[in-house]
C-alpha cells in the first residue's frame, strides 16, 4: 500500500465531492432536515386525545366523573354529544380517538354502593395511541373509583384513612419522557447510514457508468488502496453530517449529553468506517447507480431505520425477528449513542458494542477489497 | 402518436425489468418493508422485562409480583439485593423498570396506613416508558382496590358482625371497547400505510432516476432527435413505472389480506381510483425532480428529500395529532397524508367517497397542478 496513491485518490474523490455542490449542500442539509422531522414535528407521546362524551345520566355525579377527565391532561373534551350516531361519525373521520358514555343509572349505582359500569369507545386504528388512551382513561376511572371507596369509607368509619397502597412511579433517564430525547441520538445512526446509502455507494458505479473505471485501471491503484481513499474522502463528509446531528441536537433540541465525548468519537468514526465501506462494496457489486442505490437502500437504511431500536424498541418485536437484529451494526451503534447520550455509560459498559463495530468494519473493508479486485480481473 | 407511446413504452419495459437483479430490485422494497413493518415494528408492550425488589418480604407483597406476572405484560427477569443493583439493571438496560416494594408494606397495608411501592421506569424509550408506568399503575390500582375492600369487610366486621353486606362500596369500572382493530395489533395499523409509502417510492424515484439517466449517459439526444414529442416522452417514461407501482400495490394489498389477516372493509374500486389520483402527484413530482437534477445522485438526493418529509409528515408511523399546531398545518400541503389517510380508511374503517372525498379532492388539486408544472418544465429542457 503506497500512502502517495492513497492520497491521490482521496484528493481526487474529494474534488468529485465538492464539485458537484448541489449534492454536497444536500448531504450537509440532510442532518438538519431530519433532526428538524424528529426533534420538532414527530412525536409518539400521546395528549390531548380528542374525546366526546355522551353523558346519559346528567346527574352531579355523572358531571364530577367528567371533570375527572376534563382535568386530565391526556384528555380533550371536543363536545358533548346526545346519541352514538354523532360519536360513529367523528370517529369514521377521525375528529375524535375516543367517546366515553355513562349509562342512565350510573348515579343510582354509585350512590347505591353497586358496580357502576362506564363505556369507553376507542378508534383502534392507531393500535399504539389507542392502547396509552385506554391506559389512561382506565386510570382515570379507576383513580376516581378508589377516591370514591376512600370517601365513602371515611364518611362510615368517621376516620380518615388514605388509599391503601401509594404508588409512587419515577422515570429515570429522560424524565420528561420525551421522545425526542430518546430519537435523536439514535438519529445520527440513520443520518449516517443515509449518506452511506445516498453517496458512498454510487461512487464505484458512477466511474463503472461513466467509463472512467478504465482509466483508474491503468494506474497502478490497487483495490484496497481504491477502497480506502474513496471511503476516507466520503469519511469527511460523514463525520461533518455527524457533528452537525451532535451539535444540533445537544444545543437547538436541548437533548440531554450524560457520556463522555471521546467515547462518542471513537465509536462514530468506527461506525462510520463499516457503514461507508459497505457502501462501497455494493457500489463495487452493482455496476450502475441505479442497481447500487436500490441494493444499499434495503441493505443499509431500511435495516438501520426499523430495526435498530432507533424508534421501535427491539424487546417489542417477535422472537424470531430479534436474532436478526443482532446482526444490524446500526443496532450496536443505537445502543451506543443512547447509552452515552441518556445514562452517561461509558466504555465499560458498551464495550461490546464497540467491539462488534470494529470487527464489522473490519470484515466490511476485507470483502469491499476482494470484491473490487474480482471486478477487476 | 399511440404508434410512438406503444415503442416508448416497450423500449422503458424492457429496459426496467431486462435484468434478473433489477427485477428483483423492484419488487424486493416492498416485500422487505411488509416484512418489518407487519412483524417486526410493535409498539406495544408485552412481557416487558422488569426487575423486582422486594424489601418486604410477606405474603403481601408476593401477592402484588403475582398480580404483575399474571398479567402477561410483565416479566420479572432480576432479583436486585440493594441500590448499586437497582442502578445496574436500569443502566445495562437488563429490565426496563424496577418495583420497589418498600419495608413494612405489608404491616401499613394492614393498619391502614398508606403502603410504599416505588417503580422507577427506564424513560430512555418515551413510549414503552409511557405504556409501563400506565400497565403499572393499573395493576397497583388494582391490588390497592382489592385490598381496600378486605380491609374495609374487615373493618365492619369488627364494628357490627354479621352484617358484611354493608361493606359493599361504589366501583366504577371501565368498560372498553375498542373499534377497528380491537385486538390492537400494530400491525392493521402499519401495513396499510406502507401501501402508500411503497407506491410514492417506486414512482417518484425511479421515474425521476430513469430520465436523468438518459442524460447522464447521454442517450437523452438520440431521443431528442427522434420524432418523438415531449408529452409521449413524458408518458412513455412514466406509465411503466405507474405499472410497476400498482402491481406492487397489489402485491401488498394481498400479503395484507392472506399473510397479515389486515382487515379490508371498503371498496377494492375505490382504492385503485385513490391510487391512480395520488400517482398524478407523485409521477408528476418525478418528472419535476427529474428536470431539476443533472446527475442520478441529484436525482437520488432530491428524491429522498422530498420523499422523507413526506413519509414522516404522512401519519404513516408518527400520527400527526401530535405534532406542533404549525407542523399539523404544514402537513395539510402534503399529498402523502390524503393518501395514507384514504388507504386506512378504506382498509380499517371501510368509509367510502361521502367521508373521504376532501381527501380526494385534494388529491386531483395536487395532481393536475404538479403534472401542469412538470410538462411546463419538461418542455424546456427538451428543447
Amino acid at each position: 500500500m503506497s500512502f502517495r496513491r492513497l492520497r491521490a485518490i482521496f484528493v481526487k474523490e474529494l474534488h468529485h465531492i465538492t464539485r458537484d455542490a448541489r449534492s454536497l449542500a444536500l448531504a450537509l442539509a440532510m442532518p438538519v432536515m431530519m433532526l428538524l422531522l424528529f426533534g420538532y414535528a414527530l412525536s409518539l407521546d400521546v395528549d390531548r386525545i380528542p374525546t366526546l362524551v355522551y353523558d346519559q345520566d346528567q346527574t352531579e355525579a355523572s358531571r364530577d366523573l367528567i371533570k375527572q377527565f376534563q382535568a386530565s391532561r391526556f384528555f380533550d373534551i371536543r363536545g358533548f354529544v346526545d346519541g352514538y350516531a354523532p360519536i360513529e361519525r367523528a370517529i369514521d373521520r377521525s375528529t375524535v380517538l375516543m367517546a366515553v358514555v355513562i349509562p342512565r343509572r350510573y348515579s343510582q349505582n354509585v350512590g347505591g354502593a353497586r358496580e357502576a359500569p362506564v363505556q369507553i369507545l376507542l378508534d383502534g386504528s392507531d393500535s399504539n395511541t389507542a392502547s396509552i388512551a385506554l391506559g389512561y382513561a382506565e386510570t382515570v376511572v379507576q383513580d376516581y373509583s378508589l377516591d370514591l371507596r376512600t370517601d365513602m369509607m371515611n364518611r362510615r368509619g368517621g376516620e380518615h384513612t388514605p388509599p391503601p397502597v401509594d404508588a409512587r412511579l419515577r422515570v429515570w433517564y429522560n424524565s420528561s419522557l420525551e421522545s425526542k430525547n430518546y430519537v435523536v441520538p439514535g438519529l445520527i445512526a440513520v443520518i449516517l447510514m443515509i449518506i452511506a446509502a445516498l453517496l458512498t455507494s454510487l461512487t464505484i458505479a458512477r466511474e463503472w457508468e461513466m467509463g472512467t473505471m478504465e482509466q483508474l485501471l491503468s494506474t497502478p491503484l490497487r483495490p484496497a488502496e481504491m477502497v480506502l481513499g474513496k471511503m476516507l474522502a466520503y469519511f469527511v463528509v460523514g463525520l461533518a453530517d455527524a457533528a452537525i446531528a451532535v451539535l444540533v441536537g445537544v444545543f437547538v433540541f436541548q437533548v440531554p449529553f450524560r457520556g463522555s465525548v471521546p467515547m462518542l468519537v471513537v465509536s462514530t468514526c468506527v461506525f462510520l468506517f463499516g457503514a461507508l465501506f459497505w457502501g462501497i462494496f455494493v457500489s463495487a457489486a452493482a455496476r450502475t447507480q441505479q442497481k447500487a442505490y436500490q441494493i444499499s437502500i434495503v441493505t443499509s437504511f431500511l435495516p438501520a431505520f426499523m430495526l435498530s431500536g432507533f424508534v421501535w424498541s427491539i424487546e417489542n418485536m417477535p422472537k424470531v425477528i430479534q436474532p436478526i437484529t443482532r446482526a444490524i451494526p446500526a443496532r450496536y451503534f443505537v445502543t451506543i449513542l443512547k447509552g452515552v447520550f441518556l445514562k452517561g455509560a461509558g466504555f465499560r459498559l458498551l464495550w461490546g458494542e464497540l467491539g462488534f463495530l470494529a470487527l464489522y468494519a473490519a470484515i466490511v473493508f476485507l470483502l469491499a477489497t476482494r470484491k473490487l479486485r474480482q471486478k477487476l480481473a | 402518436m399511440w404508434e410512438r407511446i406503444r415503442v416508448m413504452l416497450r423500449k422503458e419495459f424492457i429496459q426496467a425489468l431486462r435484468e434478473p437483479r433489477m427485477r428483483l430490485l423492484l419488487f424486493l422494497p416492498p416485500i422487505l418493508q411488509c416484512i418489518i413493518f407487519g412483524y417486526a415494528v410493535n409498539l406495544d408492550v408485552d412481557h416487558a422485562h422488569i426487575a423486582w425488589m422486594d424489601m418486604d418480604r410477606t405474603p403481601e407483597s408476593r401477592d402484588l409480583r403475582e398480580q404483575f406476572e399474571s398479567s402477561g405484560r410483565f416479566d420479572v427477569v432480576a432479583m436486585p439485593a440493594n441500590e448499586e443493583g437497582v442502578q445496574r439493571v436500569l443502566d445495562s438496560s437488563q429490565a426496563q423498570a424496577v418495583v420497589r416494594v418498600l419495608p413494612g408494606f405489608a404491616r401499613d397495608l394492614a393498619r391502614g396506613r398508606a403502603a410504599g411501592v416505588q417503580v422507577l421506569v427506564d424513560g430512555t424509550n418515551s413510549n414503552t416508558a409511557s405504556l409501563i408506568v400506565s400497565y403499572g399503575g393499573q395493576i397497583i390500582a388494582a391490588y390497592s382496590n382489592g385490598a381496600m375492600g378486605r380491609q374495609q369487610n374487615r373493618r365492619v366486621l369488627t364494628r357490627s358482625p354479621g352484617s358484611a353486606v354493608n361493606a359493599s362500596a361504589p366501583q366504577v369500572t371501565a368498560r372498553s371497547r375498542v373499534w377497528f382493530n380491537p385486538d390492537l395489533y400494530s400491525r392493521n395499523y402499519f401495513v396499510p400505510g406502507v401501501v402508500a409509502n411503497i407506491l410514492m417510492m417506486v414512482t417518484l424515484m425511479l421515474t425521476s432516476l430513469a430520465i436523468v439517466r438518459e442524460k447522464e449517459i447521454g442517450t437523452m439526444e438520440q431521443l431528442m432527435v427522434t420524432p418523438l414529442r415531449p408529452i409521449e416522452l413524458m408518458l412513455g417514461k412514466t406509465l411503466p413505472f405507474a405499472v410497476v407501482g400498482l402491481v406492487d400495490m397489489a402485491l401488498i394489498t394481498a400479503a395484507a389480506l392472506v399473510v397479515f389477516h389486515v382487515p379490508f372493509r371498503g371498496s377494492f374500486l375505490l382504492m385503485l381510483l385513490c391510487a391512480l389520483l395520488f400517482l398524478m402527484t407523485s409521477l408528476g413530482a418525478g418528472l419535476l425532480l427529474s428536470t431539476i437534477s443533472h446527475t442520478q445522485q441529484q436525482a437520488m438526493m432530491a428524491s429522498f428529500f422530498f420523499s422523507t418529509p413526506a413519509f414522516m409528515l404522512s401519519g404513516f408511523a408518527f400520527p400527526i395529532r401530535n405534532m406542533p399546531l404549525v407542523v399539523q398545518y404544514f402537513t395539510y400541503l402534503n399529498p402523502l397524508r390524503y393518501f395514507t389517510e384514504i388507504v386506512r380508511g378504506i382498509f380499517l374503517k371501510g368509509v367510502g367517497i361521502s367521508v373521504l372525498w376532501p381527501q380526494m379532492a385534494c388529491l386531483v388539486v395536487y395532481g393536475v397542478a404538479m403534472l401542469t408544472l412538470s410538462a411546463l418544465r419538461f418542455h424546456k429542457t427538451l428543447d
